[in-house]
């Protein structure tokens, strides 16, 4: 739908449906360990939500505004990192930021869904509307354990 | 009587106003506007951010380099003479752009945030004081706020902010109450000639009018008015106007400062160096009238120059005649953008130039000028350095188009489109 070829691998169908219908939208009350991260430079800005146990993500979900780049990546973030280990989590995180950088070396773990992200590479400036909430995820997860 | 018998004409489409200068011979001045972005040939409306260069401009940056540079001010040998001479020609240059009294109250300097700066820093730390009052208003980018905010919590005064209403306009009752509070002494009000992220033109008389009954000096940020209006601070009445010549078509890194002679006068300088003294002894040094007292060290002389002659391209154009131009360019482009479901200007002042700003339902500002880019069309996305205004506007971020003297009605026709297809890839409009 969209022409051109750079613009399509930014907005591929699969991040355009997670703008419109974001996935794990919400707060989420058992939480226990959240963070809130800022995009000054665009006014985007999420909150993220998690539920650890034994080393797990449980459960997490997220708040807030943003642009269709941040608003998709938080969602498939979201559905990408539920059950899997907190130590997955931050291998994720930095297969995340190396595709959207300087792209994933040959042989590297695929990263799933979270490939149609590749794109971004091509838009410097938005690569921090990507990683936002991957940032915030790290953020939330250095946190200690708010459960009482 | 006569019989209707001949078939009446169809009646006539609108006529598209046409521009009142050579449009297509002034776009081929400029060598980036035949540049293809993304596939697209460009459409470019950031002018608001900085504007394109014509030739005449890179000509004369070229022609400094090849035929005289040197430093200014410094040797006797021929090429230092002809620099310095080339150097304050530009300085009478700008004088006459303003229609300043004299080119002895032209300050070259960085651009606007350093004009600005300069009159916080020298004029502004002589006369502001404990309990004194600066005033800005809500429109103001962050170079005529920040600095203003810096000397105010250095001198323990008080910033107050002049509010504006929902079309982008100054409330003037309001501002008169801030300048008329008893105890609370106004020295300073800075004011946008022309907001940013708006568009709105101040009434600057008037302003100027209200703050010397208030006993205090009027600071005009001229960046976005110079490009688009004739300027003349004798008949604006401010008392200092400041402007940036790369949004006058003209070379980065170069602006002026134009400020009334006896204030200039009295201030103290702002940076030490060289060019700036009178004598220089180890018990204390004099320092050199206006405006070298101003200007400490090697200026950006070959962006004085091309500042200079972008200033004879506008002016060969006409400043009334851009003025009429980008006012049709703006009447078309809010009518097509108010056509566009879901989309609202912000910013709908009386008196506003070439600039429109808007949200789109739905969408953010960051998607809407990265699928516009991909049209090849250039826009401004983000809270345009004035994020207190977004949070007075109530919104995150706009997009902003801003255009200037070789845009097209095509490209307004293009922008209009560029939206549509926004809709269609974010929103799946059909």
């Amino acid at each position: 739908m969209i022409g051109d070829g750079d613009l399509r691998e930014l907005y591929q169908e699969v991040i355009l449906d997670h703008n419109r219908r974001p996935r794990n939208f919400g707060a989420l009350p058992a939480a226990n360990h959240r963070a809130e991260g800022h995009n000054p430079l665009c006014g985007d800005q999420v909150t993220l939500f998690i539920d650890v146990a034994d080393g797990t993500i449980r459960d997490l979900a997220f708040e807030g505004s943003g642009c269709a780049i941040s608003t998709a990546s938080a969602s498939l973030m979201t559905e990408a990192l539920k059950g899997r280990t907190v130590d997955e989590a931050r291998a994720l995180f930095r297969g995340f930021q190396e595709l959207v950088t300087v792209g994933r070396a040959e042989g590297a773990a695929e990263l799933g869904k979270l490939e149609v992200f590749g794109g971004v590479r091509q838009y410097p400036m938005r690569v921090k509307c990507a990683t936002l909430p991957w940032h915030t995820l790290k953020d939330a997860l250095d946190r200690p354990d708010e459960t009482p | 009587m006569t019989l209707a018998l001949e078939p009446q004409p169809a009646p006539l489409p609108a006529p598209q106003p046409a521009p009142p200068y050579d449009l297509a011979a002034v776009r081929a001045e400029f060598p980036i506007l035949s540049r293809v972005v993304r596939g697209k040939p460009l459409i470019y409306l950031d002018n608001s951010a900085s504007t394109q260069k014509p030739r005449a401009v890179l000509a004369a940056i070229t022609g400094c380099y090849e035929e005289f540079y040197s430093n200014v001010h410094r040797g006797v040998h021929e090429l230092s003479m002809r620099s310095t001479q080339a150097h304050e020609d530009a300085r009478a240059r700008i004088a006459r752009f303003l229609n300043a009294p004299s080119s002895d109250e032209v300050v070259f300097v960085r651009g606007t945030t350093e004009a600005l700066n300069l009159v916080a820093w020298s004029y502004g730390r002589t006369v502001v004081g404990a309990g004194d009052r600066v005033v800005v208003t809500a429109l103001e980018h962050h170079s005529n706020l920040v600095p203003w905010q810096l000397l105010c919590e250095e001198r323990g005064a008080e910033l107050a902010v002049a509010p504006i209403d929902d079309r982008g306009e100054l409330i003037l009752p309001e501002l008169e109450r801030l300048l008329d509070e008893p105890g609370r002494p106004v020295r300073i009000v800075a004011a946008a000639h022309v907001s940013n992220a708006l568009g709105t033109v101040l009434p600057i008389r008037l302003l100027a009018d209200l703050a010397h009954r208030a006993g205090a000096v009027l600071v005009v940020d001229g960046a976005q008015s110079a490009p688009h209006m004739a300027v003349d601070v004798q008949a604006l009445g401010c008392d200092f106007f400041a402007f940036s010549g790369h949004k006058v078509y003209g070379p980065s890194g170069i602006g002026a400062l134009w400020g009334r002679a006896e204030l200039l006068a009295g201030m103290p300088p702002w940076q030490g160096g060289g060019g700036m003294i009178a004598a220089v002894r180890y018990s204390g040094t004099t320092f050199a009238p206006p405006p070298q007292r101003f200007e400490a060290g090697t200026p950006a002389i070959e962006a004085a120059l091309g500042l200079a002659a972008a200033l004879d391209f506008l002016d060969e154009i006409g400043r009334e005649r851009v003025a009429a131009w980008e006012g049709e360019l703006l009447a078309r482009a809010t009518e097509l953008l108010s056509e566009i479901p879901g989309l609202r200007l912000v910013g709908t002042a009386r008196d506003k130039a070439a600039v429109v700003s808007f949200v789109l339902e739905g969408v953010h500002p960051h998607d809407v000028a990265t699928i516009l880019d991909g049209e090849g069309i250039a826009v401004r996305a983000g809270h345009h350095c004035a994020q207190p205004l977004m949070g007075r506007l109530g919104v995150p971020a706009l997009t902003r188009a801003s255009f200037g003297l070789y845009n097209t009605l095509e490209e307004v026709e293009a922008l209009a489109a560029g939206l549509r297809r926004v809709r269609q890839v974010l929103l799946g409009d059909s």
